[in-house]
């Protein structure tokens, strides 16, 4: 009995550790991921916006996918030139793989170039949204709206 | 499928706490045949929760029953479909265990119960979903389908 006791209370305390662990990972900003150059954002269906795009990754069976659809929705009616583009996993499971996407909801922040700035994973609060955001200069956008086309 | 309104998204949180003192109790059972017999019955439940959503299962039922009327109403509705999904996957584990119990592999039912332990425990009190975070890796090894 004592060492199901004891297995019982290190399981709770790993438990306890991960949940930690996951919590504090929600829908940090992180470094853009390094991935093979010039992904044709258009032949994914995605038009970019011209100085920020979020582009979410999300599935059916994603709780966490609705809020922060939500509150990147609202965010783009509130500022210029954002946009927010939501993809299922289950229609673009090539770009899935391509950019290394391992969880939903998983968030690119794409430049209007067409380059990923940053990244975020798992529920998205409206702050981070907002501090992912000022990754991207003002006048970024302008600049290089012309390198996306090619 | 319809969707109209959705769920109480505090339902299935009350319900895999429920379940994860069950499967707590597993544990401390041991490799025995109380154990095996106790995990038959959560992954039972699992079954049940599975084929009618999580609102469906007994301990879904007890929340609306006996919390839902002391709580105020819910920020906001949760689709039903992700704790669902989750049901299957704690169906999948309890089942993986149950089926070796029965095959003579006691030492499985509190490896398996541990495991969905875990599981339960992170959605009761933290609100992960594991097994809607594993959806994307499962799909993209070709484990499930759309």
């Amino acid at each position: 009995m004592l060492g199901q006791v004891i297995a019982l209370v290190v399981l709770v305390l790993g438990t306890a550790a991960l949940g930690v662990w996951w919590s504090a990972r929600q829908g940090a900003v992180r470094a853009p991921r390094e991935v093979p150059a010039g992904i044709d954002w258009s032949s994914a269906g995605i038009t970019l916006a011209e100085r920020v795009t979020f582009v979410q990754f999300s599935a059916e069976v994603c709780a966490a996918c609705r809020s922060t659809a939500r509150v990147l929705g609202g965010l783009t009616g509130s500022s210029s030139g954002v946009g927010h583009r939501e993809l299922l996993v289950d229609d673009h499971l090539d770009l899935v793989r391509k950019l290394g996407v391992l969880r939903t909801p998983t968030v690119l922040v794409v430049d209007g170039g067409g380059r990923e700035v940053a990244r975020m994973s798992g529920v998205v609060s409206d702050t981070q949204a907002r501090q992912a955001l000022n990754r991207v200069p003002l006048t970024a956008g302008a600049e290089a709206d012309g390198e996306g086309q090619s | 499928m319809s969707v109209s309104k959705g769920i109480d998204p505090r339902g299935p949180r009350v319900g895999a706490s429920i379940t994860a003192v069950l499967l707590a109790a597993v544990v401390l059972l041991g490799a025995s045949t109380a154990g095996l017999w106790l995990l038959t019955f959560i992954m039972l439940s699992f079954l049940l929760g599975t084929l009618r959503g999580a609102e469906g299962s007994w301990q879904g039922m007890l929340f609306k029953k006996f919390v839902r009327p002391r709580l105020g109403p819910p920020g906001e509705m949760e689709d039903r479909r992700p704790p669902r999904f989750a049901q299957g996957v704690g169906l999948f584990v309890t089942a993986v265990g149950v089926l070796l119990g029965f095959f003579g592999v006691l030492p499985a039912v509190p490896i398996a119960a541990a495991v969905a332990f875990v599981a339960a425990a992170l959605n009761a009190v933290v609100g992960l979903c594991l097994g809607c975070e594993m959806y994307l890796l499962m799909r993209r090894a070709g484990l499930v389908r759309a």
